[in-house]
């Protein structure tokens, strides 16, 4: 796009962004600060996310764009459109095609591979935040590992309510050391995370950090030996292809009560029909 | 000596008055902006004028927006100071928000429901680059639809018993415009505080907790911008006649809740309201809203967010900036007294030494 650089983004503040995922990369799980820049979309859009794939994109990746699994929802199109137009790469929604993938709140259903790159869209970086407001004391519960208030926390809810209550945004341990926030992906999500052959990077804009899992690390969701984790999902086949094991969407089709059932991951759900 | 002559400032207030005239008009040779312009280009400082404000008229609010030089709190005094004149005739009946003409209505928790996911004219995907282009003089929007029918989402999440359900009360709302606000207030009285609340103020809260100060799990269950008619019931007649639409914004925000000893786990409700098209005012209202509830769900109140009295007493940014900006009014007689004192407690000081 003319007056604009290649994927918006100085080259100075890529090297900048740049830096900071390999640092983030040489400590999985810990979060790295980083002056992040306005975007040309509001904060909560994404904008950590879209200054990541900024950095690492290249004239000939090929990009792929999900918001809550799919494609076609507003907010992925939109992005897509925003690096279609400022990088000219190309894009895809085919999950295989693709050399990066953002996303938002989902990881695709089919295994990504060594060649690929999951961005993830992060409101909250900071796993610790519903239980120390303080940015300031957190970082220290970090330097010390001191997490025994997050079990304390999914141990209370065990005590209320038979189970722990988090349906999303469930908490993982990075490489045994770093307590980390997956974004709020669905808990169902979380396993797909671990020994994940493709570098995942995490990027918060707003909130001004970035944070990775290199590949083959372990991601560990957190649990209790006679709580085990436990990833849900609706209890339904998908009403376009059949499948049984994705995670699905409910859509609403009337006010008396009716549900519809369908695969949040568009591509997935696409190609099993095909 | 030149601040001495200056007492008695009747000349300067003069002085000072036609200099700001003249600066509000600002170079002659440019032509003046007219109210109606304001009203139609500017139609977002409108609303956040009528709203806070607490006055639905757009024609006077771009006339307090020219007024003001655009300074969007003294053009929602000037209304309110205009508002405070008019008589009270009448009261409304409650305006049915699920009868709206909704020309935007989306749902953050449901990818499709009946009546659709309508986004109506939004900035929400416009991508934020400034436009040095001539814009097109007379643009057309594309095939807007007639509205539909669109049941509210939290009626279909009500159906199931998963969302606690709204109490109708037979008491007659407070009205904070007419009586002093007293603590405890209850929701009617805070929902009414938080509609012409400051914008910022709200948005600074409400952003307060989603990072942890008084979280409150929030989901956009609901946003419809619309028309909705208000009417009336006339005493001589006794029944109902629809005296003319207001354009308002409504978010109903869905909430965790964990449940009490009275009641199995929930999601909880978060309201928002308010005049004109402003997405940011009625969905940071509803997260304030649900956040004062805290007390009553028995969640700890540990928050500003969730303590009704600071944020009712902060909320109104005519009082706030009356009393902020006050301080620029002469001090020197309580500055005197300080002075004195200040001086004795040196004197005592530097003898102890």
């Amino acid at each position: 796009m003319q007056g604009y650089n290649f994927a918006y983004l100085d080259e100075q503040t890529k090297r900048m962004i740049r830096r900071a995922i390999l640092k983030a990369v040489a400590i999985p799980g810990h979060q790295i600060p980083f002056a992040s820049r306005e975007m040309p979309l509001p904060y909560g859009w994404g904008t950590g996310g879209i200054q990541v794939t900024a950095a690492i994109l290249g004239a000939d990746d090929v990009l792929k764009v999900i918001d809550q699994g799919a494609d076609d929802t507003t907010n992925a199109v939109s992005i897509r459109g925003f690096f279609a137009r400022t990088a000219g790469v190309r894009t895809t929604t085919k999950t295989a095609e693709a050399s990066v993938i953002q996303t938002r709140h989902r990881i695709p259903e089919e295994k990504l591979r060594e060649d690929q790159i999951i961005v993830y869209q992060v409101p909250m970086p900071e796993p610790l935040y519903k239980l120390e407001p303080s940015r300031a004391k957190a970082k220290r519960r970090h330097a010390l590992a001191e997490y025994g208030e997050m079990h304390v926390k999914l141990y209370e809810d065990i005590t209320r309510f038979g189970r722990v209550a988090v349906a999303y945004d469930h908490p993982v341990m990075v490489n045994e050391r770093y307590l980390m926030s997956p974004s709020p992906i669905p808990a169902y999500d979380n396993p797909k995370m671990d020994n994940m052959p493709a570098l995942q990077l995490f990027g918060a804009g707003r909130e001004k950090r970035i944070y990775a899992v290199p590949p083959y690390t372990t991601v560990r969701s957190l649990d209790f030996e006679d709580h085990p984790f436990h990833p849900g999902r609706a209890d339904q086949k998908c009403a376009l292809c059949g499948g049984e094991e994705s995670y699905l969407d409910e859509i609403v089709t009337d006010d008396k009560g009716g549900r519809m059932f369908a695969c949040s991951d568009t591509d997935y759900c696409a190609a099993r029909r095909a | 000596m030149a601040y001495v002559a200056v007492k008695g400032g009747q000349e300067a207030i003069a002085a000072a008055h036609e200099w700001l005239a003249a600066e509000r008009r600002g170079d002659p040779a440019v032509p003046k902006v007219s109210t109606t312009q304001i009203e139609q280009q500017l139609g977002r400082a409108v609303d956040r004028v009528m709203a806070e404000g607490s006055l639905y008229d757009r024609e006077l609010a771009a006339r307090a927006i020219a007024q003001a030089q655009g300074d969007l709190i003294e053009a929602a005094f000037l209304l309110r100071a205009y508002r405070t004149t008019l008589p009270r005739l009448i009261g409304t009946e409650p305006v049915d928000t699920g009868a709206m003409q909704a020309r935007r209505r989306i749902s953050a928790i449901f990818k499709d429901m009946p009546g659709g996911q309508r986004l109506g004219p939004t900035t929400d995907y416009t991508h934020r680059l400034l436009n040095f282009d001539e814009e097109p003089t007379n643009p057309v929007a594309l095939n807007p639809k007639a509205p539909e029918a669109m049941p509210r989402v939290t009626d279909m999440l009500g159906a199931e018993a998963l969302l606690e359900p709204d109490t109708r009360t037979e008491t007659p709302p407070g009205d904070l415009t007419m009586d002093p606000l007293d603590f405890p207030a209850g929701r009617d009285l805070r929902l009414q505080a938080l509609a012409r609340g400051d914008e910022g103020f709200l948005l600074s809260l409400g952003y307060s907790t989603q990072r942890g100060y008084g979280h409150t799990h929030p989901f956009v269950g609901e946003l419809r911008v619309g028309e909705v008619a208000v009417s009336v019931i006339p005493p001589e007649l006794g029944f109902a006649i629809e005296i003319g639409d207001i354009t308002v914004t409504e978010c109903q925000m869905v909430n965790q809740f964990g449940g009490s000893k009275t009641a199995p786990p929930q999601f909880s409700r978060g309201y928002g309201l308010c005049f004109g098209h402003a997405d940011r005012r009625a969905i940071a209202m509803s997260l304030v809203d649900r956040s004062m509830r805290a007390a009553e769900l028995g969640e700890d109140v540990k928050a500003p967010a969730q303590d009704p009295e600071f944020v009712l007493s902060h909320c109104d940014n005519i009082e706030a900036t009356g009393f902020v900006e006050h301080l620029k009014l002469p001090h020197h007689v309580d500055f005197q007294s300080e002075l004195e004192t200040i001086r004795a407690m040196r004197k005592d000081a530097n003898a102890g030494l």
